[in-house]
């Protein structure tokens, strides 16, 4: 789960790291009032949107006055912000950060990552700070530092302090530097982060260092144990489809393709997807209904890929291990019963309980296109989408559903 | 022979009284497997499916004599199984559950390290689907009519995409040796390499099917072994050819991800070490049997 930029501030803050005064802003003129509140006579107005590459896209305005705050306010709340990193649909501002301008000597960049590889919390630091780190870690990679931090002890003071010295961080300032290093790596481990990044982190010419920006991912798996955290979510941020999917126990990343595809397991989505488009066909989504998955689980998982008016044909691919195909299709029998399907549908069962399965559809009289193999669900539901008459979203007639 | 488990191999459950659990105890009974007790705290002295029920593994484990365990317990507990079952002497754990957040699993793997190599246990998963050597012994979730015993190695990390491999396998008349899912975590017990280290050991298995996917770089580890070590056939399928790239907050992640985790990457180091790659996830059970006759 992603957070917002001031969220990752104030929690940050608690850990121990420097954050320059800051207020957060629903409309303009609370923006301007925030201004004032921040004091100082230059500010920066930054949109809240979780991506990155904001200040490209014009997210991120310097402004002068509060008139100038109030405007660049005006300008980002209710834009959709596309960004090099948010995808083609961007995301809608809703709230901005008003903080006080901090000069910078110096940038640097400071993250912290999951590292599956060694297992580990893995440190990453670069002198070169600011929006050209991934370019530098492309070109010379030598030169980006890295730490692991051992899970039993957490991170150690003198790995920190190793760290500042190489960012060749002035004396004067490495304690300070430390103390945010392992601030936010406390962060991380206490809150169950997934990542955390401070780019850049700079040190000024006299108020020793800051963080200037901050992001903060948290591990989905460990949000029953950090209600504090699960309730930063913001759904405005979050693909309407796909957070649906995700509160109703499953995966869904909606595609541009025209076939709908309702699948258990990862590995199996993917190779389903493959397949379709070996067969010459294009994927509207990837969908997990995942493990032990219930027929009313089920039924909401057409529902959702339906939603898509773009889809021609849908297939079901279930290969039941821990899921039960009695229960598949018990769910696709409940679906086309709450709302008749107006495309084809495709359903290949095997695996546990697939006798029961199949009978249950047989039995259910459904206008069913049955496949055995992957292949032969490919080919059918590429089949089934080219031939389809484009009726979607159309009122179904329930006479003809149960033809 | 086949690897991890065979016909004598004892087993627990852990987590044996849930609904999932004992769904499960009852497929793998009727399958064969020496399932000798089960583990629920507080509930010692109930039986499931004719299992008597333990409080600890250490009790489940006196009473049995018990080597190896599947853990079927919700994400919030799962960890503190494994790392029980650990302390108590099994000597390998398959973990089915999906969800254990990924800085218990550094807990998990961490708290592993502190016994001798011959006193460790070999953990599979978590979130995967477990082990079957066909005929013998069924340790995992799988649906064991699908795998027919033979002579090919399966190790896969997506769960159902094993499955769909071992059918197509069986629809040619291709046995397996043993199946084994090793899970589709950040973090997991067994590697590709550790698994088709126990294959190129197993004098019953001719060649291995490794079954890969995008993201994380074990199939690149793979590779250097297979170049290193492997003195049998490897046929390999990586899933998400046409997986979009994944949009993600910040650059951290981007900046350790090294070359080779996209499926076209791994596509190629595996072909370069002399792996044949299946073009397509219908053929894989083709390939194979162009392998190996």
């Amino acid at each position: 789960m992603d957070i917002h930029e001031y969220q990752a501030k104030e929690i940050l803050r608690e850990f121990g790291v420097k954050i320059p005064r800051g207020g957060l802003a629903y409309s303009p003129e609370q923006a301007a009032y925030r201004a004032r509140e921040v004091g100082g006579s230059r500010w920066v107005v930054k949109a809240q949107v979780h991506t990155g590459g904001r200040k490209k896209a014009n997210g991120v305005i310097l402004c002068n006055s509060e008139n100038e705050v109030y405007d660049a306010a005006e300008y980002l709340l209710g834009r959709r912000l596309v960004t090099d990193q948010s995808g083609p649909a961007g995301k809608v501002v809703f709230r901005v950060y008003v903080e006080a301008m901090v000069t910078a000597l110096h940038e640097f960049y400071i993250g912290f990552v999951l590292d599956r590889k060694v297992e580990r919390i893995m440190v990453v630091a670069s002198e070169a700070g600011g929006i050209e780190i991934q370019e530098i870690a492309s070109r010379r990679p030598d030169s980006i530092i890295r730490t692991i931090v051992e899970p039993a002890v957490g991170m150690q003071a003198f790995q920190a302090r190793e760290i500042a010295f190489k960012l060749n961080i002035a004396p004067r300032y490495v304690n300070e530097a430390i103390e945010t290093i392992l601030g936010c790596c406390k962060a991380f481990e206490q809150l169950d982060a997934t990542m955390v990044e401070i780019n850049p982190l700079v040190v000024t010419d006299d108020a020793g260092i800051f963080a200037l920006d901050a992001k903060m991912t948290f591990d989905d798996n460990a949000l029953f144990r950090r209600p504090e955290i699960a309730e930063l979510r913001d759904k405005s941020q979050e693909d309407q489809h796909e957070s649906r999917a995700a509160d109703r126990g499953m995966k869904y990343v909606r595609l541009d393709g025209d076939i709908g595809c309702i699948v258990n397991g990862g590995g199996l989505a993917m190779a389903t997807l493959d397949s379709i488009q070996l067969a010459g066909g294009n994927p509207a989504n990837f969908l997990d209904i995942g493990g032990g998955a219930s027929p009313e689980r089920v039924a909401k998982s057409f529902r959702l890929v339906m939603a898509d008016e773009n889809i021609k044909a849908v297939l079901v691919n279930v290969f039941a291990g821990i899921n039960r195909c009695d229960w598949i299709a018990q769910g696709i029998i409940l679906a086309l019963e709450r709302e008749p399907m107006d495309v084809p549908l495709v359903v290949r069962l095997a695996g546990t309980r697939v006798d029961e399965g199949r009978k249950l559809l047989a039995k259910s009289g459904l206008p069913v296109i049955r496949a055995n193999t992957l292949t032969e669900s490919a080919t059918r539901v590429v089949a089934a989408a080219s031939a389809s008459k484009y009726v979607h979203l159309k009122p179904a007639n329930k006479s003809s559903a149960s033809a | 022979m086949s690897i991890l488990v065979d016909t004598d191999t004892r087993v627990i459950v852990q987590g044996i009284t849930g609904k999932i659990g004992q769904f499960h105890c009852e497929q793998m009974l009727t399958y064969g497997t020496q399932v000798v007790a089960g583990v629920s705290p507080g509930r010692a002295g109930e039986s499931v499916h004719g299992v008597p029920v333990f409080n600890t593994v250490t009790e489940a484990l006196e009473n049995s004599g018990a080597i190896a365990s599947i853990v079927i317990v919700p994400p919030p507990f799962a960890a503190d199984a494994i790392m029980e079952a650990a302390e108590a002497g099994i000597r390998l754990a398959v973990s089915i559950t999906d969800g254990i957040p990924a800085q218990d699993m550094i807990r998990v793997k961490r708290y592993m390290l502190r016994y001798r190599e011959d006193q460790s246990m070999r953990l599979l998963g978590p979130n995967c689907a477990g082990v079957i050597s066909p005929g013998k012994s069924l340790l995992g979730i799988m649906p064991g009519e699908i795998y027919t015993e033979g002579s090919v190695g399966l190790v896969s990390r997506s769960g159902t995409l094993g499955y769909e491999a071992a059918a197509q396998l069986q629809t040619l008349g291709i046995g397996i040796s043993s199946s084994v899912g090793i899970g589709g975590d950040p973090i997991v017990g067994s590697t590709f390499v550790d698994i088709l280290k126990l294959f190129n050991d197993d004098p019953e298995t001719q060649a291995v099917v490794m079954v890969g996917e995008i993201g994380g770089s074990q199939e690149a580890e793979a590779a250097s072994y297979i170049r290193e070590h492997m003195n049998k056939p490897v046929i390999a399928y990586v899933a998400g050819l046409s997986a979009p790239h994944r949009k993600a907050m910040g650059h951290a992640g981007a900046i350790i991800s090294a070359f080779g985790e996209s499926a076209d990457e791994k596509v190629e180091v595996l072909r370069e070490v002399g792996a044949v790659i299946v073009p397509g996830p219908s053929e894989i059970g083709s390939t194979v049997a162009g392998i190996i006759n």
